[in-house]
């Protein structure tokens, strides 16, 4: 069984900080990790091939430096690792990432797809439902757990007031929270065999897209304008009964005119 | 000259960050008051190829480097010391002269459980009445047929409650001095093989340190490592290398003790600012961080020549005694800037300060190092 997990380095935003004149994110000397749903999406994946027997490669789109994570990720357990790299993916939104995601995926072969929720650097968790669209393979999003059977998965897939159980036939695609699992640490025998592996860079020719469908001119999302929100203020507790709280909370919503 | 890590030596070193921040702090308080051996978090080490670090992936090692050991026991001191004392015991002590002057049978036998950390390993050979003086060793040796039968006994033996596997010396032959010590590989299961007495002390104090008895205990004649009369040789050129993993253990320690310092003195308040502010105690960091600054170089430099194949048994000596005294130093000056809450247990400080002590004297007190030092320049 192969299975692909897709991975992306973030900056560590635990050790980022705002430019208190600007508002704006200071980057510099900021840590890179490997987005954290995406940890969870690889531990995954590996123990699968501990339980079941599979190769496991970890595929990443982003600039050379972005090797690093892919070593990382080696170093966790990972078999092979795949680095998608180009000028012309600069610049692209979800759209255009997840084409050329999808296209190395369709390239390398699959029967699993694990990524992550979303990236704490983006939060948009589109990347991995467009991959599975691209494909036309099935998709559970927000995954809580796994059960590897013989050609097919059960998946149990959070909701905000419950779960599913789902039963998934491969090949398919799970985008991983963290409640999934406990990502594993590197470990010391990976570690000092990693730089042993090679990494398979791919370009857009690898992957036959035509340029304009990848990078800034293959995006759908234009940035209008960026800023940060202002601080809310603060709440106010109405502590009364419920039926009289809905009173008072509907005469405040009229009187504002949300209502 | 370059100073810079290498690639896998800086991805281990997050692995190792990451694995003390979540897996040793948490603990070292509480098993530092409870006295309770680190027992899970070893085994979680050995899982990650921590205990065998330094040596080939063929014998069941991770095939990392000496100097990224020398790391490991560093990181962990910086949070808790008899964590890593418990590795530096373990890999330089009991795994390096199995490594170096076992056969090939021996190692094949021993190494691949201990690098995995199946096996925790022990080196045993202080006595009661042979310390410093480590070549009156009373224990004695004596071939029967098939066997090598023990009798005498051992104290202060580190990892002893919970180690497999230990190095042992004894007399084989008193009429020849130094050249009738002779050094045994022992299973805990051996017959006539016991655990005596476990002491109770200042610092390190979940690491278990025991009393070893043999009384007519039956060592398999194949259990001789390297030839009668090389024992005190082996254990000589056993704490050559080991005094390099205290002394990283000391100065990891003094790094624990230094954060722990700068943190507090930005946080805590006195007439009106935060104490950091007084030219006093600013002064205590320059000092401390200087000290710190020169163990490291020392550190990392007997750990260097080792790994180059160069001679390093002063510069070990010269690393273990200066790294222990900023231990002391450090961790002393530490508590003073923590004032009265530093005597006390809310803060770690205390602790960093019983724990440095030991590094000072065990693998050869300050005294002993600085005999090695000095005879070697004046010989
Ligand atoms: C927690 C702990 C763990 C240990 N782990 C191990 C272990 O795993 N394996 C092992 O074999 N041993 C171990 N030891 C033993 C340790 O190495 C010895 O305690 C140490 O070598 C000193 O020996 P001693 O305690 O007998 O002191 P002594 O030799 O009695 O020394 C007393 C004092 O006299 C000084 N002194 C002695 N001779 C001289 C001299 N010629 N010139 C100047 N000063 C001198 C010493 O420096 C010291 O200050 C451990 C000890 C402790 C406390």
């Amino acid at each position: 069984m192969n299975i692909l997990v897709f991975i992306k380095q973030v900056p560590d935003t635990n050790e980022v900080k705002i430019d208190p004149k600007t508002g704006t994110l200071i980057r510099e000397g900021v840590p890179s990790i490997i987005n954290p749903d995406d940890k969870n999406a690889l531990e995954e994946a590996l123990k699968i091939k501990e339980s079941k027997g599979a190769r496991v490669t970890v595929v990443t789109m982003g600039p050379p430096q972005a090797e690093k994570a892919l070593r990382e990720a080696l170093s966790m357990g990972a078999d092979e690792a795949v680095l998608l790299t180009d000028r012309a993916f600069a610049g692209a939104d979800t759209w255009a990432t997840s084409l050329v995601l999808a296209k190395a995926a369709e390239k390398i072969g699959y029967d699993l797809i694990f990524a992550g929720r979303q990236a704490i650097d983006g939060d948009t968790a589109q990347v991995g439902p467009e991959i599975a669209e691209h494909l036309n393979i099935p998709q559970i999003t927000y995954v809580e757990k796994v059960e590897a059977l013989d050609g097919k998965l059960i998946v149990r897939r959070a909701l905000e007031d419950g779960y599913e159980v789902l039963s998934v036939n491969m090949p398919c695609l799970l985008t991983c929270i963290k409640e999934l699992n406990q990502p594993r640490y590197m470990n010391m025998y990976d570690i000092f065999t990693c730089y042993e592996k090679e990494i398979k860079v791919m370009n857009i020719k690898d992957l036959d897209i035509e340029s304009e469908r990848v990078g800034l001119s293959g995006s759908p999302t234009k940035v209008k304008k960026s800023f940060t929100k202002g601080p809310k203020s603060q709440g106010e507790i109405i502590d009364v009964p419920a039926h009289e709280a809905a009173n008072i909370v509907c005469e405040k919503l009229k009187f504002v005119h949300i209502i | 000259m370059d100073f810079s890590l290498t690639r896998e030596q800086k991805l281990a070193k997050e692995m190792l960050e990451k694995f003390v921040e979540n897996e040793v702090r948490p603990i070292a308080a509480e098993i530092d008051a409870t006295e309770k051996f680190p027992f899970e978090t070893v085994q979680k080490m050995g899982k990650l190829g921590i205990m065998g670090l330094p040596y080939e992936r063929e014998l069941g090692g991770a095939g990392g480097d000496y100097i990224t050991y020398i790391m490991a026991v560093e990181e962990l001191a910086k949070a808790c010391a008899t964590t890593s004392v418990v590795l530096s015991a373990h890999v330089s002590l009991c795994c390096w002269p199995i490594y170096a002057y076992g056969t090939d049978e021996q190692k094949n036998k021993y190494l691949p459980k201990l690098l995995k950390g199946e096996h925790l390993g022990a080196f045993a050979l202080t006595e009661p009445n042979a310390g410093t003086d480590a070549a009156s060793q009373q224990t004695t040796a004596k071939l029967e047929g098939d066997y090598y039968v023990l009798n005498g006994s051992k104290v202060f033996i580190t990892n002893g409650g919970y180690a497999d596997i230990f190095i042992v010396f004894a007399m084989t032959d008193k009429l020849k001095g130094t050249k009738g010590i002779s050094a045994f590989i022992v299973e805990k299961g051996f017959e006539g093989f016991s655990i005596g007495k476990i002491e109770e002390k200042m610092g390190i104090r979940a690491s278990s340190t025991a009393e070893l008895i043999f009384k007519d205990c039956k060592v398999p004649k194949e259990n001789l490592l390297g030839k009668e009369g090389m024992g005190f040789k082996i254990a000589m050129s056993t704490l050559d290398g080991g005094r390099i993993g205290i002394a990283a253990q000391a100065l990891g320690i003094a790094e624990g003790a230094l954060d722990e310092a700068v943190k507090y003195m930005r946080q805590r308040k006195q007439f009106g600012k935060p104490i950091a502010a007084f030219q006093g105690l600013q002064f205590y960091i320059a000092e401390m961080a200087t000290r710190v600054e020169a163990a490291k170089q020392l550190v990392y430099k007997a750990a260097w020549k080792k790994q180059a194949g160069e001679s390093y048994g002063v510069d070990a000596a010269m690393a273990k005694l200066y790294a222990s005294e900023t231990a002391m130093y450090v961790t002393t000056k530490a508590v003073q800037i923590f004032g009265g809450y530093g005597f006390t247990k809310d803060y770690p400080v205390e602790r960093m300060m019983r724990d440095s002590k030991i590094t000072e004297i065990y693998e050869g007190t300050s005294e002993v190092q600085k005999m090695v030092i000095s005879a070697n320049i004046l010989k």
